[in-house]
């Protein structure tokens, strides 16, 4: 009897198995939500990658499209994407990052910072077809800027900037505070301990963020539609400056639009050929982000 | 060795709001320059704020408001002509857990140089003999002479702890400040630490935050008890531990408080 009891020591009792089924069916139905975010993607790329192959050459990234846009390539709505969300970049990142360093590093909490911080967050709510219609107003007829590159890239900036905004200061606040701390507690100006430990620590964040959050720009079509994209333009192949700040330009995401919805008789894997470039262009800048990130997080830290 | 009588930090009627929460009440203190002052009280009873006040390291974080005066070898830190970078040089703090910076530990020990230096560069060789002479001052020298370059965040707590200690010397402040500077630490660690305020001691001011009661006694010249936000006394470290003149003290020193 006593040894019994003795050799059942810590056995599994019903209970136990009873927790241990239902640990595993939780595990399961988690694991499968988080399983299923793949399923999509790879369904998207492999249904367009299946329709557009038989388009998708060298050739269809290098040359104008012609013939109505029914033949011929993309490149002039390639390179338009490419300075949209260059020129987009280089204007949204230096404020965005200047913004999100002053509210996370010197803002107080008093009522002109907690303006800013509500405004960050109502401008990100804001449909994109409003920005559109302020880049409409604001750069294209009141500053004159016309229908252009920069007009467009300027919508498109204000249209990132609040989420900018908010990955860089996610990134800030991931620098351990008592770094901070051990910075003024040596005498260090705020500015001082931004420069020297804030921003070293942090700039692998901050630089993925903005770049992810820019490339998603280059999907964007109704900011750029009343601002600066045009549905035609042949420019020279292969020259990458072939277009400039005050001019018009093609862009991919409109292109695709054009193509689908009005061009009659274009070829049927065109606008999945345009697709596959797209979201080619995208995850090519995501890959760079991560790339970067691996690369500079390779060099850090605590 | 230093003047007993001399003062190093005072306070006169202080009192300090964590917005509408009062964490010190009617703070009067003289401490004295050159030895060590320890500062006991159960958790919460504002240590750390007090501590915090001398160096004006609590106004960083906004919402913060303070009454009263705080004198700094006999200066108003509230005075207008008080630059705090200048203040924070003289006043260095230790922290309850070693907080070395993400570089190496060279530059962790000249970092307080290098942000106060006054435009060009400083000398290499300038750099060089105030890592020696920090690193020697707390014990660091004969163990890390040759791992200069290693990333701070890597060594050993002990280590950590003196180094952060290390940082502040070249500053050459007045006071040190350390919060629960043994806390993380095991009993060789804490020894360690201990030995090494013994040996700063005289030069520097040092008032040391501590739950330890032992570390307290072992450790002080004179001792601070806390409650409340409350200063309940403050004497000579023998006094305050055999003879407490509050039954506030006694009942804390016999552990009747958390
Ligand atoms: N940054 C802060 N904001 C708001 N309240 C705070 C802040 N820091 C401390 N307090 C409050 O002030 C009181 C005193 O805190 P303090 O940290 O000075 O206590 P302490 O004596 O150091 O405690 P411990 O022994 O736990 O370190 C506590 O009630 C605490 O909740
Ligand atoms: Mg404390």
């Amino acid at each position: 009897m006593i040894a019994e009891t003795t050799n059942r020591l810590f056995a599994e009792t019903p209970l136990v198995r009873k927790k241990q089924r239902r640990e595993w069916v939780a595990r399961l139905i988690f694991g499968m939500m988080a399983a299923a975010m793949i399923i999509p993607l790879l369904l998207i790329i492999g249904y367009l990658v299946y329709q557009g192959a038989p388009l998708i050459s060298w050739d269809f990234l290098t040359t104008n499209p012609v013939g109505g846009m029914r033949r011929g390539g993309i490149w002039s709505a390639l390179l338009g994407t490419i300075w949209l969300v260059g020129v987009s970049l280089l204007i949204a990142a230096p404020i965005g990052v200047m913004a999100a360093v002053y509210l996370n590093e010197y803002a107080r909490d008093n009522w002109f910072n907690r303006i800013i911080n509500l405004a960050v967050i109502n401008l990100a709510g804001v449909p994109s077809i409003v920005h559109a219609l302020f880049g409409l107003g604001a750069f294209v007829l009141f500053a004159r800027m016309g229908r252009s590159v920069l007009a467009a890239s300027l919508t498109l900036a204000i249209m990132t900037l609040p989420v900018i905004i908010a990955s860089t200061r996610e990134a800030l606040a991931s620098v351990p505070r008592t770094f901070r701390e051990a910075c003024w507690n040596v005498g260090a100006t705020r500015w001082q301990t931004i420069r020297r430990i804030v921003l070293p620590n942090s700039i692998s964040g901050i630089l993925t963020g903005v770049i992810l959050q820019v490339s998603r720009t280059a999907g964007e079509t109704a900011p750029i539609m009343f601002t600066g994209a045009v549905f035609f333009r042949s420019i020279s192949e292969g020259d990458f400056f072939a277009y400039g700040l005050k001019e018009q330009c093609m862009a991919l995401s409109m292109h695709l639009y054009t193509v689908t919805t009005q061009v009659t008789g274009a070829p049927k894997p065109l606008p999945y050929a345009i697709a596959v470039v797209l979201l080619g262009t995208v995850l090519l800048v995501n890959a760079t982000a991560i790339v970067l990130r691996v690369y500079l997080r390779s060099r850090k830290k605590w | 060795m230093s003047d007993p009588q001399k003062l190093a930090i005072t306070t006169r009627a202080l009192n300090l709001w964590y917005a509408k929460f009062q964490a010190l009440i009617d703070v009067t203190v003289d401490i004295k320059h050159g030895i060590i002052t320890s500062l006991i009280g159960p958790s919460g009873c504002g240590k750390t704020t007090l501590l915090r006040c001398f160096n004006r390291v609590n106004e960083r974080y906004g919402y913060v408001t303070t009454t009263g005066e705080i004198k700094l070898h006999g200066k108003n830190i509230y005075d207008d002509d008080v630059s705090l970078v200048e203040l924070r040089k003289s006043a260095g703090m230790v922290f309850q857990r070693p907080n070395p910076l993400p570089i190496s530990v060279y530059e962790n020990v000249v970092f307080g140089l290098r942000i106060h230096k006054e435009g060009g560069d400083l000398k290499r060789s300038v750099l060089d003999e105030a890592v020696e002479v920090a690193l020697t001052e707390v014990g660091l020298w004969q163990d890390l002479k040759d791992r200069l370059d290693m990333r701070a965040t890597n060594l050993q707590l002990e280590q950590q702890q003196k180094l952060c200690i290390a940082r502040l010397l070249p500053l050459k402040p007045e006071i040190i400040l350390m919060d629960e500077p043994c806390s993380a630490l095991d009993v060789e660690g804490t020894r360690a630490i201990e030995e090494l305020m013994f040996a700063l001691k005289g030069r520097y001011t040092i008032v040391i935050v501590t739950h330890n009661m032992a570390q307290a006694r072992r450790a002080s010249d004179e001792c601070i008890f806390m409650l409340l936000g409350e200063l309940i006394e403050h004497s000579r470290t023998e006094e305050l531990f055999l003879t407490p003149k509050n039954p506030k003290t006694a009942d804390y020193i016999e552990g009747r408080y958390g």
